[in-house]
């Protein structure tokens, strides 16, 4: 029996349980020192000076740095969505000159000990004289510098004939919906220990995650090095969802401390710090026109949107921008579409991808149109959605649209009947009647769904290096990097499924620079896909080495033996370990000099022109307290196919996991600002993020009835679709519990909100 | 500011400890840092999460809320004194791997001391009461099914 599709216990969990966990915090190096960033305090201000005497006199203060003393780094480059036109709104690792948003590094103290360099950074002064803040993206562009106005680039994709669209509709819908500034808040906060080691010429890099290669090689870049003499390391790693493992400041200031200092250096972030200085995500505005004819089939779509950047282009580049226009339209066909970006600056902390980005904006804005359309023709909710959806039989789906630098070919999905048997499991016509009998009693109660198309495995190659050594143990080291999904459980059971061994022989090592060249890492819902195939590959090529050398060592037809639990058996009987064939092909042995390299190792690449999308639909039952404005959630669904599932169990982890997360955006999270750009979200007390007492009844449904057949597993991304539609549920939940007007327009839905449309009905 | 350091003496996980700290040193720090337990995790310095919680005397604590000092003849149990010595995991440990009731870990220590003072303070404990304590924490990647389901396991029936 295959160990791919069962539920198998993860291989991470022991340290992790026993309080033995390697988190950034939990590393250390003799003679460190610690660093602690001086923050603006400003969202917008021209930066005098720097008085930096105070701190340095502080015994035990190694050095203090301002941006003149980092003036020859260049900024923070991007490796994702790079318009033309971004370069001049790269951020620097310490601002010059001007400082952008609240939490923009402004200067760096180095000290004996963490307590002793957040005294330092206490000292310093800097001269700040307060310009205006720019905190509306809708609103008209201004100055960025002397040359560059706040909005850098707009984004344009379009096709068919939008105007004859319109010109011919029976209906147009017009709406203007938003969604709030929120992001991924992971539980551990950012950290980065930088080492450089004499003996062998080496800066390490240790806390890292995601995206170690392409970090290693810009560190190295920047820092004037050969990429060969930079490692980055990857211990624990306390979440991601989006925002960690980018390339921030400080992990470049760290570096170049250690290079300068000739000492380790340690940086930690604390909360506050993550709240204004790790990248938030999600803000943007749509003005959404949409031409239908008279059964509610869409004609066309102009979506015009502003994305809230905040006050420096970071390495995603426009890539939520260009997710929001290029996957807008989900499942549904639609004959003519234009999306206009403008792509703007704020006075705000920067912002990237979160969980689902560009696609929990779009679902919002997609869902509540259909639901907009439903509501003007006086048509069914669910049968809206039905009419417009891509059919099974168009599949594959090409739209004349590209996303992530690559088309948008939707690979294999039959929407309806997901839709039909969320519907079915929801139990959704015996809600509706329960339903009207509540409303009849003078509740204010509703349903909403949100249907959805995801994206995942965005390519274009990863690879994997796989080894069995002499004990049978099977080392697998792949570029992917872990966040805490569970990557080396799934990696396993995919190698340990080819190759023939229990999935508990193999070590994955991952987020290791100096153990493989190549590396994508772990990002976009792509691990299980890109990386999980090279393993199939590799695993299989390994296979075929051990039968042949064994054919050799058991005197017997490949064809005739099989490899099961580790042991490379013959059909009479006799059996060999698989670490014995490794053995026999050891460098220096007969067999290994008839290749060209020794061992039972193989490499495995997997390549990929086109991302696979799987597919969702979310289904939410709410009440509405009219006293308090709260939003009872009382019951979710959550049907999402992923073509075909490596670990049910860690699958369906990965769903309620993003659906909590998507629930916070829906109703409760938010960076809020006050009118001078002040963050006021600076605590977990603040930024309110769902306890358990949120958690709604929640039911998931993982169905497996479109493989992709863009890989040899048929496997799609499982991370992102628990996240992605629960905005557009809940909104439309909301909205029919209010009577179903159109009233929800913006996320998250607050009490408040809620008590503002409920005064809006009655008066 | 002070160079002032204050001896504390207490009991970790059953065993005698004496440390000399800083007044403004708490306990998560003095943990981690002075005697090497790193199992006790800070997310937010400032109460709310809960990844930092420890035993103190038997109840539930933020150890970012407790200064060091404080913990003066005090019994500390973290999550490093949960498993067996031979690296036995204790049930509560052992459920939530069952449970899948962690993903990154990182929030996990918390969840498991929270939920040890609650299976010793009442195992019998309901189901409503169960949500209401555990939600004294944050978890940022499970949801909490697996967490509730993993303390449910253990509770008595």
């Amino acid at each position: 029996m295959s160990v791919i599709g069962r539920s198998v216990p993860r291989l991470e969990d022991p340290p992790l349980l026993r309080g033995e966990g390697a988190f950034a915090a939990d590393i250390s190096f003799p003679r460190q020192l610690h660093m602690r960033v001086v923050r603006a305090e400003m969202a917008h201000a021209r930066l005098l000076a720097v008085d930096v005497s105070a701190a340095l006199a502080l015994p035990g203060v190694v050095a203090v740095w301002t941006g003149e003393d980092v003036a020859t780094i260049p900024p923070i480059p991007f490796r994702a969505t790079k318009l033309k036109g971004l370069e001049p709104y790269c951020q620097p690792i310490l601002a010059r000159g001007r400082v952008r948003y609240v939490g923009e590094p402004v200067a760096v103290v180095f000290a004996e000990n963490a307590a002793l360099a957040e005294d330092a950074a206490d000292l310093v002064v800097a001269d700040l004289e307060e310009l205006p803040a720019l905190l509306d993206a809708a609103a008209p562009p201004r100055d960025f510098d002397a040359t560059h106005a706040t909005e850098p680039a707009i984004l344009r994709k379009s096709y068919g004939d939008v105007e004859a669209g319109f010109a011919a509709a029976h209906a147009v819908l017009d709406l203007d919906l938003s969604i709030g500034r929120h992001s991924g808040v992971p539980l551990e906060t950012r950290g980065a220990i930088a080492r450089y080691d004499a003996a062998s010429d080496t800066l390490e890099l240790h806390g890292t995650a995601k995206k170690q290669h392409w970090n290693r090689d810009e560190i190295a870049r920047l820092l004037g090095r050969s990429p060969t003499s930079v490692h980055l390391f990857e211990g624990h790693v306390g979440g991601g969802f989006g925002v960690r493992g980018e390339l921030y400041p400080e992990d470049l200031l760290v570096c170049l401390a250690a290079l300068r200092l000739r000492r380790p250096v340690k940086w930690i972030e604390d909360r506050r710090e993550h709240l204004v200085a790790t990248n938030h995500s999600r803000q943007q505005r749509h003005r959404l026109r949409a031409a239908v004819d008279a059964e509610g089939r869409l004609i066309a779509i102009d979506n015009v949107f502003f994305h809230d950047q905040g006050a420096y282009v970071r390495t995603h580049g426009a890539r939520v921008a260009d997710m929001s226009a290029g996957l807008l339209l989900g499942p549904y066909a639609v004959p003519a579409y234009r999306a206009t970006g403008h792509f703007r600056l704020t006075n705000k902390t920067p912002a990237a991808t979160y969980r689902a980005p560009g696609r929990y904006e779009g679902t919002f804005v997609r869902e509540r149109l259909m639901d907009a359309i439903a509501a003007r023709l006086g048509l069914d909710r669910v049968e809206v959605r039905r009419r417009n959806f891509v059919p099974v039989s168009a599949m594959p789906f090409t739209r004349p649209l590209d996303a992530l630098g690559t088309d948008v070919v939707l690979d294999s999905g039959d929407y309806a009947l997901l839709l039909d048997k969320a519907l079915a499991r929801f139990g959704w016509e015996a809600r509706q009647a329960d339903i009207a009998r509540r409303r009849a009693a003078g509740e204010s109660v509703g349903l909403g769904l949100g249907f959805f198309v995801e994206k995942s495995g965005l390519g274009p190659s990863d690879g994997v290096r796989m080894s069995v050594d002499p004990t049978g143990v099977v080392e697998l080291v792949t570029g992917a990097a872990s966040v805490g999904q569970g990557v080396e459980t799934a990696l396993a059971q995919i190698a340990a499924d080819a190759l023939g061994v229990d999935y508990r022989c193999v070590r994955v090592v991952r987020g290791q620079t100096n153990r493989i060249e190549f590396g994508s890492g772990a990002h976009a819902s792509r691990v299980t896909v890109m990386s999980g195939s090279a393993t199939h590959l590799a695993g299989l090529a390994l296979r075929d080495l051990a039968l042949g050398t064994a054919a050799t060592l058991l005197q017997a037809p490949k064809e005739s033996l099989t490899i099961v639990d580790g042991m490379v058996c013959r059909a009479d009987g006799p059996a060999l370990p698989i670490g014995e064939v490794a053995r026999a092909l050891a460098a220096g042995t007969k067999l290994s000099r008839e290749r060209a390299v020794p061992g039972l190792t193989t490499e495995g690449w997997f390549h990929s022109d086109h991302m696979t999308y799987p597919y969702g639909v979310h289904l939410a039952q709410v009440a509405l307290d009219r006293m308090t404005g709260a939003v009872a959630v009382e019951h979710y669904l959550v049907a999402y196919d992923v073509g075909r599932a490596v670990n049910p169990k860690l699958v369906e982890g990965q769903i309620i996991g993003g659906f909590a997360q998507g629930l916070g955006g829906a109703l409760f999270e938010e960076f809020r600002y006050d009118e001078r750009g002040q963050p006021l979200s600076t605590t977990l007390a603040d930024y309110l993020m769902p306890t358990i007492a949120e958690m709604p009844p929640l039911d998931v449904l993982v169905t497996e009835d479109a493989p992709s057949p863009l890989n040899p597993l048929g496997v799609k991304g499982a991370g992102e679709g628990g996240t992605n539609a629960v905005g557009a549920a809940i909104a439309s939940a909301i909205d029919d519990a209010l009577g179903n007007k159109g009233l929800v327009t913006r996320l998250p839905v607050t009490p408040r909100e809620v008590l503002r449309l409920l005064g809006e009905i009655e008066a | 500011m002070s160079d002032v350091l204050h001896r504390v003496r207490m009991t970790v996980n059953a065993r005698a400890a004496t440390i000399a700290v800083e007044a403004r040193r708490t306990l998560a720090e003095a943990l981690r840092e002075d005697l090497g337990l790193t199992g006790t995790h800070l997310g937010c310095e400032h109460g709310v999460c809960g990844a930092c919680t420890v035993l103190m005397d038997g109840a539930p604590v933020r150890a970012c809320l407790v200064l060091a000092v404080q913990a003066e003849g005090a019994a500390i149990r973290t999550v490093e004194g949960l498993a067996a010595p031979d690296g036995t995991l204790h049930p509560l440990q052992q459920a939530f791997a069952d449970h899948h009731a962690l993903q990154c870990g990182y929030c996990t220590p918390g969840f498991l001391m929270l939920a040890m003072a609650m299976l010793e303070e009442n195992p019998a404990m309901e189901e409503a009461e169960m949500v209401e304590r555990l939600s004294s924490n944050l978890c940022r990647c499970t949801g909490y099914a697996g967490i509730l389901a993993a303390v449910r396991s253990v509770m008595r029936r």
